[in-house]
């Protein structure tokens, strides 16, 4: 992806924000360059949602610069809003009207000139596979159908930048997928900047160009995908021996990253492609190891966290209570 | 100039969305038409003819007893329909202040107060249907109006004056809390407030204290200007006192509706 330097499309320096002796945001630096996707990563109530409500001129700042597409977002927020579109958590549609009353009552707001409304209408609904459900009120959509639309309202206006407040949660797995080939095609087609927010390390690294991971009210870390895992420390393989003679026989060939003599687990640095498991699985044969269980730990946002923060983040992210046993041991 | 050509275009806007959302749930609409109509029913067949009696020459009429009472009472139901239909009003605002796509309309470069003016818009129109609906049992029932074309066009202008005023006062309310239970109670006041006016009887068969307030509280002027327009008894001031009320009202309640509408929304 081609990054427009010249000007950043979102600029953040220093900013705070509290409610009451609450403080949600805590210093905040961002600077996301035009063309780009950027990723704001954090769990629940780190901050990431006050973040794009400042940033869209919800509310306002107690301390701090913000600037969007070149303007102050205090001093010019009418600049700003011309410049930006905001697709929250929550869906941000009117269901008592149809989805394409929704969109020409998007076209209508934006002044889009005329003879132009239906046209926009048609395309969006055509583009975001709503002409079937155009006529039925949006109160009767899916999950997935309401992002859609959600979306394709926010386009209407063709924003420059783009905040899309956590854009797949609560979403099917197919429906998620969906949005993503969405969002990447924005960028491709359409040159448009992206803040998204999410909690998934996946979605993150799928789309963003560049990460900041949120934790607190603070910015723990920003970089690339590749940056970041590097820091995490990659993934790791584990294997679990049915008897004490297998894994201390195991834990004498193999490189072993740490192990847990109770459970007879044993890891392994790799990243769990077929290549660096075809060694392993090799090694292991050529050694007459039987493996009783091998399992592929890809880094998630727990690990992200608790490399950044030392903390680990009170969110089960898909891992099963066997491996649980054998992680909880190892300094990671 | 031009803020004010998106401001007008931006509520137009808001309107065509108002009048899809009274099209398509008309459940307000029916309460805010059919509870007057009900009170009407209730006070001429119930009360009137013991009012009619009771109150006899001071109702103006030669006829006394209910077919007088009928006359009398019209105005007042059609002020208690400018409250219910504020009412029902207030409970849609408070609906929709809740709703995503209204924090969408804040994040949009658009006329910010259009959100409101839609509201207030669409409930001018949602009364004067009300009304419209009112005054057609009223006349079903042996309502006489006396009033000429000139007489009807001032009714049209005074109502819509005085809804226009209510209105925004009843937009402020539903903001005034997050709760849309309380918005919609809010308002009731002014309900009751055409009973204690001059609204169901005369004021002076009131106690010395509640013939005070009743005389000096706005729906008073508002029943008798629109009591003379279509029935011709004498309005006096009560005219330039129904207009200085209105647009009391009118400014206060805008003021106070924009700047709530403008508070940074919590959470």
């Amino acid at each position: 992806m081609t990054a427009n330097h010249r000007q950043p499309a979102v600029a953040a320096t220093a900013v705070r924000k509290a409610y009451g002796d609450h403080v949600v945001l805590d210093g905040i630096d961002l600077d996301i360059p035009a063309g780009s996707v950027f990723a704001l990563l954090g769990p629940n109530g780190s901050g990431k949602t006050t973040m794009v409500r400042l940033l869209s001129t919800l509310i306002r700042a107690d301390a701090g610069d913000l600037r969007v597409a070149g303007h102050d977002v205090a001093r010019e927020p009418d600049a700003v809003r011309a410049a930006i579109g905001v697709t929250g958590q929550f869906s941000a549609v009117d269901h008592l009207l149809t989805g394409a009353e929704n969109l020409l009552l998007m076209a209508d707001l934006n002044r889009l000139p005329r003879k132009e409304r239906r046209r926009c209408v048609a395309e969006l609904l055509e583009r975001f596979e709503l002409v079937d459900a155009a006529g039925k009120p949006a109160s009767t959509y899916s999950g997935g159908m309401l992002r859609r639309l959600d979306l394709a309202m926010t386009l209407v206006g063709r924003p420059r930048v783009i905040f899309l407040d956590e854009p797949t949660t609560g979403l099917d797995p197919r429906s998620r997928r969906t949005m993503w080939e969405i969002i990447r095609g924005l960028v491709a087609d359409e040159g448009v900047t992206i803040l998204l927010t999410t909690q998934y390390l996946d979605e993150a690294d799928q789309l963003a160009d560049r990460i900041a991971v949120l934790y607190q009210g603070k910015l723990v870390a920003t970089g690339t995908p590749e940056e970041l895992k590097r820091q995490v420390g990659g993934g790791h393989i584990t294997l679990r021996f049915a008897d004490q003679r297998g894994y201390e026989h195991a834990a004498g060939v193999l490189e072993v990253v740490s192990r847990n003599d109770a459970a007879f687990t044993l890891q392994v640095a790799g990243q769990g492609d077929v290549r660096s498991l075809r060694a392993l699985l090799d090694r292991l044969d050529r050694a007459s190891l039987a493996v009783e269980e091998l399992r592929v730990h890809t880094p998630d946002l727990d690990d992200v966290f608790f490399a950044l923060t030392g903390n680990p983040v009170g969110t089960p992210l898909g891992k099963s209570v066997s491996s649980s046993v054998a992680e909880q041991e190892p300094a990671r | 100039m031009s803020t004010v050509t998106h401001a007008v275009t931006d509520s137009a806007t808001m309107l065509r969305r108002q009048l899809r959302h009274m099209l398509r749930y008309p459940v307000l609409i029916l309460t805010a038409a059919g509870v007057p109509a009900i009170f009407l029913l209730l006070f001429v067949y119930v009360l009137g003819g013991a009012i009619g009696s009771g109150l006899g020459g001071s109702l103006g009429g030669s006829a006394g007893g209910r077919a007088a009472y009928v006359n009398y009472v019209v105005p007042g139901i059609v002020l208690m329909t400018v409250a219910t239909s504020a009412q029902s009003t207030a409970i849609s605002v408070a609906t929709d202040l809740t709703t995503g796509v209204v924090t969408r309309f804040r994040t949009m470069a658009i006329a910010r107060v259009s959100v409101l003016t839609g509201h207030v818009l669409g409930s001018l129109i949602q009364t004067m249907l009300s009304i419209s609906f009112v005054t057609g049992v009223a006349l079903l029932i042996g309502f006489e109006p006396t009033a000429d074309l000139g007489g009807w066009l001032g009714v049209v202008g005074v109502l819509a004056m005085i809804t226009f005023a209510v209105t925004w006062l009843c937009v402020a309310l539903a903001m005034v809390t997050d709760n849309v239970a309380t918005a919609s109670n809010l308002p009731m006041p002014l309900m009751i407030l055409p009973m204690v006016g001059s609204g169901l009887v005369p004021t002076d068969s009131m106690p010395a204290w509640l013939r005070w307030f009743a005389e000096y509280q706005p729906f008073t002027p508002f029943i008798e200007t629109l009591r003379g327009l279509l029935t011709g008894t004498p309005i006096g001031d009560s005219a330039i006192l129904a207009v200085g009320w209105c647009a009391a009202i009118t400014l206060g309640g805008y003021l106070w509706a924009r700047r709530l509408y403008n508070r940074e929304p919590t959470g």
